[in-house]
């Protein structure tokens, strides 16, 4: 690194926009917790004081907890098939050289690239011509057309550092293909199943386009803040629930990231951290 | 989508290898082959499944036409003639093409020296500032929008600030219900976006080309704007399509913070599946706002490699 510190040296200049850019990033997220503890109806300076009034309503809230309920349940399905399919796929990806593969690859990540207003009215009217009645199940769906190409993401550069003469070692020795995945490959690539299992849920979990066309009656979450934005008066409460929510996602994302991050490094310095 | 190319090279110098093996190994290639294809299968028969059916009835719906409650399936053009004939689909579509370029600019030009910064100037603790620059992003959108709902409402945070330091004695009130509130607020929400992929082309440029311009007499910004700029290009135009394909069907931020002037198609499709239910149009209106978003896609790869064959 010092050989090239005459390009690499640091920039007053772009350190202070850095920093800059950070709390401008952040700021406005932080209006919300700051403003959940504020003892008034309308969001605005300067603060009235402080209280615990709003959460304590939130929490008595049952129509809150029945659409936590429903995020919860979508989004554990959501997570659990789509890093199904991502383990199997990346692990063909990686392992196996497949004529046609990167196209196969490129179509899969098409949720990535499109729109997901489209997705969502394209399933809709499909389940309607089906006539098939919205509910969880169809928020599932979807979500997990949105969840399954990030679930692949994820998964390959972990497979990717794993070295495919373990697995022959294994099934040499007489392993069948279910113990060698077990003993031989899960432990290796379970930071990644991890991290997308968490990448998922929270990605299903906070969905909201999608699931505003394929939800029934029953209301996810992010559809219950929706309809609750229109009433200035329960606005506090809103502000409540989605710093709770705030605080749980950056937790859940930070272990994610660093989960993923710490798992490509032991593969790059094998032994360090095992 | 850069690596698509490598497994087709990985597998040609794959084959000779196997083949020397002779029938035997053959036999075993071809079984491992379909081994790949097995485990590929359900990830690969769901999406195809997911993608393809739901789209071709979209496309097929969008010929069929609305009357009362019924929809009749009879093919007809009527829907993508009224699409152009009403001058309201065509504003709508033009405004959601600008406030998103808008946007996508915006985002990439504020990006790009933080990508630049973690890139170059930070050296221990990388992941920390990616990471930190990433996470708003794996939050709740909608929160991040009603957010600056908040900052910038009527009795928003700036507006109360302002009054209450004695700045102003009424609100701004362009701040709220605008097209820039939306194309401020997409510009901080899709920020992680641009970030990553421009951060990555960076990261990827041999330090050795800098060296080399250095000693060759270039100054630091003839040495950016000549070698460290055209080889992050493809960070750039990453970020770029990364940004704009999702932002033009966005509904959230117009609805929230666009008010009249700042309606998106994205609301009016909504609209035709709910208040208007008229769903063969609000087909129509998808089909033709991911045309627009394709061709845009398509000029931006094109003139990009125009640009980047006439340099070299």
């Amino acid at each position: 690194m010092k050989g090239d510190s005459y390009i690499d040296r640091s920039s007053r200049t772009l350190t202070l926009y850095a920093v800059l850019f950070l709390i401008v990033l952040y700021l406005p997220i932080l209006f919300l917790p700051l403003f959940s503890f504020n003892d008034s109806i309308y969001i605005a300076f300067p603060l009235q004081g402080f209280t615990t009034a709003w959460y304590a309503q939130m929490w008595e809230n049952p129509q809150m907890w029945a659409a936590l309920g429903n995020s919860v349940k979508v989004g554990m399905a959501t997570a659990v098939i789509s890093t199904a399919l991502g383990v199997f796929a990346a692990k063909a990806i990686t392992r196996y050289r497949l004529p046609g593969q990167g196209p196969l690859v490129g179509f899969m990540m098409l949720p990535l690239v499109v729109p997901l207003i489209i997705l969502g009215v394209a399933i809709l009217i499909l389940m309607s011509r089906l006539g098939v009645p919205l509910s969880l199940y169809t928020v599932t769906l979807g979500h997990l057309l949105i969840c399954t190409p990030f679930a692949i993401a994820t998964l390959i550069p972990r497979f990717e550092g794993l070295d495919p003469s373990l697995e022959e070692a294994s099934a040499d020795l007489g392993e069948n293909i279910w113990w060698t995945f077990w003993r031989v490959t899960f432990p290796v690539v379970y930071p990644g199943i991890i991290a997308s299992l968490l990448l998922t849920f929270t990605i299903s979990f906070d969905e909201f386009i999608v699931a505003f066309f394929l939800a029934g009656t029953e209301q996810t979450l992010p559809i219950y803040i929706w309809n609750q934005l229109r009433f200035p008066r329960e606005l506090p409460k809103v502000l409540a629930l989605a710093s709770v929510i705030l605080l749980v996602s950056f937790v859940v994302v930070f272990l994610s990231l660093w989960l993923t991050n710490r798992g490509n490094r032991t593969l790059v310095q094998p032994g360090k951290d095992q | 989508m850069a690596d698509i190319a490598e497994p087709a090279q990985a597998q040609q110098a794959a084959r000779p290898a196997r083949r020397g093996r002779g029938a035997n190994g053959r036999l075993f290639y071809r079984h491992e082959r379909l081994r790949g294809y097995g485990l590929l299968m359900p990830a690969l028969l769901f999406m195809a499944a997911g993608i393809l059916i739901p789209f071709g009835i979209l496309v097929t719906m969008s010929f069929w036409t609305q009357t009362g409650f019924d929809i009749d399936t009879s093919f007809t053009l009527d829907n993508y003639a009224k699409a152009f004939e009403q001058p309201v689909y065509q504003t709508l579509i033009l405004r959601s093409l600008y406030m998103s370029g808008a946007a996508t600019v915006a985002t990439v030009l504020l990006c790009y020296p933080i990508a630049y910064f973690v890139a170059f100037h930070v050296h221990r603790g990388k992941m920390l500032w990616l990471i930190l620059l990433t996470l708003p992003f794996w939050t709740s959108y909608l929160l991040r929008v009603f957010a600056w709902k908040t900052v910038l409402g009527y009795n928003g945070v700036i507006n109360s600030a302002l009054m209450s330091v004695g700045l102003i004695d009424q609100p701004l009130e362009f701040l709220l219900y605008s097209q820039s509130a939306v194309i401020i607020t997409l510009a901080h929400a899709w920020a992680p976006f641009a970030i990553l992929p421009i951060y990555v082309s960076l990261e990827k440029i041999d330090r050795s080309l800098l060296e080399a311009a250095t000693d060759l007499g270039d100054g630091p910004w003839r040495r950016f704007l000549r070698v460290t700029l055209p080889l992050s290009a493809p960070g750039i135009i990453a970020a770029t399509l990364l940004i704009f394909i999702p932002t033009v069907g966005d509904y959230i931020t117009p609805a929230l913070l666009g008010g009249p002037d700042g309606v998106m198609i994205g609301n009016m499709i909504q609209m035709q599946f709910g208040r208007i239910n008229d769903w063969p149009m609000g087909a129509t209106l998808a089909i033709i706002m991911m045309i627009c978003v394709a061709i845009v896609a398509l000029t931006v790869i094109v003139g990009t490699s125009r640009l980047k064959a006439r340099a070299s």
